[in-house]
């Protein structure tokens, strides 16, 4: 909630005294500043890609654990024509079982944060189980629903994904000021008006720290699961398969595939929240 | 006018008593009896723990007495809330972060369930009365805290309620932008005619703005005296030039420091050029 | 209604302990009603040596024997011997892989934990590197733990270090973004008071930032746990370790057909090896920051 802590000085952050629209500030202006954000980043990794190519030589390190960027480069292209059908089967996993999980997640914790007997009772469980490892469901699930079947991967996305959504879902739901909502009560509003005006907006950030979190879930989870049993193309079993075979510029090409999609996936998530909810902290801060 | 105008707020032989786990609970209030009449300006001040903050959330079915009743409207409170027959504008702005300020004050309209149009003229014409109509885009962060809280007011004041309940409103604000706003809630209140009950700790606050000064006393929370602020109205800037408003503030004062008082305003706290101006004033 | 709670932290009074334990008894006993009740309803026909006592009116396909065994048959299997002609029970042995996997993974902990502090404190004092190198610490969590497990393993050989590598590797990675949080969380004020008592950046650092990044980092640490203990069962496969959990599970995943309750157990057994070190850690957690806000869960 905003605080007025400071009576009538500036808000905080702001250079010039009284209030500031960030709109005043060109678009242009705000990609120079961003880019400069990440200048440091970039220089680190073009450094990184350099110093493994020439050190992997110089230094004659084994070119089995860890090759240099260019024969991983070489073995995406030479491999492609598994690597990227096995990607796309793997992303559709993820997504799959990350909509199951988010939905769900999403209900439960409408329910539960309705009724305070069902979230003091249900939520120390949720929690526990956020700390079982997934490789204690991984195996049943395969069995369950067909080792060769994406269903079953999608099946361990989804309760993976499942208890971070809802934890914080209930939160956001259930963790609001509690002067508003008795401002809300000195309109006469009742629990369902609470919920949409209130409760629901306040959850959108809880949401989103959620929903990030799901989606690096959701591929590392398709990716354990295929780990465990499934068709060949899929990533994780060219990595194991890789691996065991001991080629591991492939290995790393199918790792930088799966990571590059979990950071665009991560972006995406991260724009969107950006779009939805402008004007909270996290995302005003850059962070 | 205030004297024949029938009682909207009825206080009987209020107590509250906070129940406090494993303990003995603090008792808030003790055998508060009180009357508010239709158009009055009643302030409630005293030390912290007095329980004004207490009373004012009692009118306003926040919380329910231990004994005694509530009586607003004619009806209970429980139901005076559900007809929604007051509004209240709390210590903190408490604005919601996703709303425009402009969404923010339409609030109680949309939850009233009147039509777009009619809730964007208001907030508007409310935003005016606050002096804040180039805000109405603004996000609440990009406010300061004085504008918040303007906000906070123009927003009470929305659906025009016949009773306000204001409980600390202009604490956070210093001292120019508070006299300013005194004025402007004078303006409104002789406009719309309102109740108002108005919890401050600020003594010339609530002389210059009360019809009445209910002072309380602490441990436990009791009405120790009822003040009389018999200042001629319009009220303006000139009002605390007066002798009288002088006189009344030390007679607050007095009540609020029993008889102590005498000797604390010549050689205790408090402006030197206050003091001199009581001291010629004698 | 004397109004809302804000947030729905207990404090630990006495009675609502016992009741917050009495739900948690509940919620268990309800799990198990409804695991024999979905089998009541749609499992395989419950026998009991060659009798049938009783034949479920439907089939649905994860309630049969061979999915879903009946809660007493994997009770029961705890004391049967571990592998044929296994001189101990599965019991005994699951409670030595769960204490060996466990070990592994405390280490690892350990280790991650001050990685990532030490990650996070670094980054705190100079911003440059953040910018650097962050955006690294998080991709490198993109990276499935399955695919590094192996080239680890191959590198350090097949031994414990490569396990507790790879559970370092997965517990540093929330420590150090609670971290970086945490220690920039006091209010600029309260940096500014420090400044006012020429309080030196390492002064600051000790009596101001590290405590006020205490309740992040343990809400990291109890996710941590867990972590640990993923990245040590995962690890031992490629590690080539046979006396942890991860090459029971394997095992008895091969050997599902014909006893299926044995990778029931394990899992069971993995489960409460993950949930007791989450535990551990938010006891930890209820001492070290006594005094302050309860934890959220």
């Amino acid at each position: 909630m905003a605080d007025p802590r400071a009576a009538d000085r500036p808000a905080p952050g702001s250079s010039v005294p009284g209030p500031r629209s960030p709109a005043r500030r060109s678009a242009a202006s705000r990609a120079w500043d961003t880019l400069r954000y990440y200048a440091p980043a970039i220089v680190v990794f073009v450094a990184g890609l350099v110093l493994w190519e020439f050190a992997v030589s110089a230094l004659g390190l084994q070119k089995f654990i860890l090759p240099k960027p260019s024969a991983i480069a070489a073995a995406l292209i030479e491999r492609a024509g598994t690597l990227v059908p096995s990607a796309r089967t793997t992303f559709v996993e993820a997504v799959g079982g990350l909509a199951i999980g988010t939905l769900a997640g999403t209900l439960v914790a409408f329910v539960t944060s309705r009724f305070a007997t069902a979230r003091d009772a249900l939520l120390p469980w949720a929690v526990a189980a956020n700390a079982v490892p997934i490789i204690a469901f991984a195996p049943i699930m395969n069995n369950w629903f067909g080792v060769l079947s994406p269903l079953s991967k999608m099946m361990i996305v989804a309760i993976l994904v499942f208890f971070p959504v809802m934890i914080n879902v209930t939160r956001g739901l259930s963790q609001v000021d509690a002067s508003a909502v008795e401002l809300m009560r000195s309109y006469a509003a009742s629990e369902w008006t609470i919920l949409r005006k209130v409760r629901i907006p306040n959850a959108l950030p809880f949401f989103f720290t959620a929903l990030k979190i799901a989606t690096t879930l959701s591929l590392i989870g398709a990716i354990v699961g295929e780990y465990f049993g499934g068709v060949d193309l899929v990533l994780g079993r060219q990595i194991v398969q890789s691996a065991s075979a001991l080629r591991f510029d492939v290995t790393w090409a199918a790792i930088v595939l799966g990571a590059a999609m979990g950071i665009v996936f991560y972006l995406v998530v991260a724009g969107l929240e950006r779009l939805l909810i402008p004007w909270h902290g996290s995302v005003r801060e850059g962070g | 006018m205030t004297e024949s105008a029938p009682a909207v707020v009825t206080i009987a032989g209020v107590d509250k008593t906070f129940e406090v786990a494993g303990q003995a609970g603090t008792q808030a209030l003790q055998g508060i009896d009180l009357e508010i009449r239709r158009g009055e300006f009643v302030s409630l001040i005293g030390p912290s723990g007095c329980g004004k903050s207490t009373l004012l959330r009692l009118i306003g079915d926040l919380t329910t007495p231990s004994a005694g009743t509530v009586t607003v409207n004619g009806k209970t409170a429980h139901r005076a809330r559900l007809d929604r027959d007051y509004g209240m504008v709390f210590q903190a702005p408490v604005l919601f972060d996703w709303r425009t300020v402009e969404e923010n004050v339409a609030l109680p309209l949309e939850i009233l369930g009147r039509p777009k149009s009619e809730r964007i003229a208001r907030a508007r014409e409310m935003l005016e009365l606050v002096e804040l109509q180039g805000f109405l885009r603004h996000h609440p962060y990009q406010l300061s805290g004085g504008m918040q809280q303007r906000v906070a007011i123009a927003r009470a004041l929305a659906f025009e309620p016949s009773i306000q309940l204001m409980d600390e409103t202009f604490g956070a604000l210093d001292e120019m932008t508070r006299e300013r706003m005194n004025s402007e809630v004078l303006r409104i209140w002789e406009r719309t005619g309102t109740t108002i009950v108005f919890v401050t700790h600020s003594i010339p606050e609530a002389v210059f703005l009360s019809s009445r000064v209910v002072v309380m006393s602490a441990r436990p929370g009791r009405i120790s005296q009822v003040i009389e602020a018999d200042l001629p109205r319009p009220r303006g800037f000139e009002t605390r030039e007066q002798p009288r408003y002088f006189g009344l503030v030390t007679q607050v004062r007095e009540a609020l420091h029993g008889p102590q008082a005498q000797v604390a305003t010549v050689g205790g706290p408090g402006s030197p050029a206050r003091t001199a101006a009581e001291g010629a004033v004698g | 209604m004397a109004g809302p709670r804000a947030g729905f932290g207990k404090s630990g009074s006495q009675a609502g302990l016992v009741r917050q334990g009495l739900t948690v008894v509940g919620f268990f006993v309800l799990i198990l009603g409804l695991w024999e009740g979905v089998k009541f309803v749609g499992g395989d026909p419950w026998r009991s040596g060659e009798q049938v006592l009783w034949n479920p009116p439907l089939r649905i396909f994860f309630a049969s024997d061979l999915n879903l065994p009946h809660v007493w048959t994997i009770v029961s299997v705890f004391g049967a011997p571990a592998q044929r002609e296994s001189p101990i029970s599965l019991g005994q042995f699951l409670v030595g892989a769960a204490l060996y996997t466990w070990r592994e993974a405390a280490i690892g902990f350990a280790l991650g934990a001050a990685l990532g502090l030490g990650l996070a404190s670094l980054f705190v004092h100079f911003r440059l590197l953040e910018r650097a190198f962050v955006p690294y610490v998080i991709a490198s969590q993109t990276i499935p733990i399955v695919a590094l497990a192996p080239m680890i393993a191959f590198a350090f050989g097949q031994s414990v270090v490569s396990v507790v590598i790879i559970a370092t590797y997965l517990t540093f990675f929330p420590v150090t973004i609670a971290g970086i949080r945490g220690l920039r969380s006091p209010d600029p004020r309260a940096l500014e008071l420090m400044r006012s008592y020429a309080g030196s950046r390492w002064a600051t650092y000790r009596k101001l930032r590290l405590p006020a990044s205490l309740p992040y980092l343990f809400t990291a640490l109890k996710i941590s746990a867990t972590a640990s203990i993923v990245g040590a069962i995962i690890g031992e496969g490629p590690g080539g370790i046979p006396d942890g959990l991860g090459r029971a599970i394997i095992n008895f995943n091969q050997a599902y057909i014909t006893f299926p309750a044995k990778l029931w157990a394990t899992i069971f057994v993995s489960a409460l090896v993950g949930i007791a070190f989450f535990l551990l850690i938010r006891l930890v957690e209820t001492l070290v920051l006594r005094g302050r806000q309860a934890p959220a869960v």
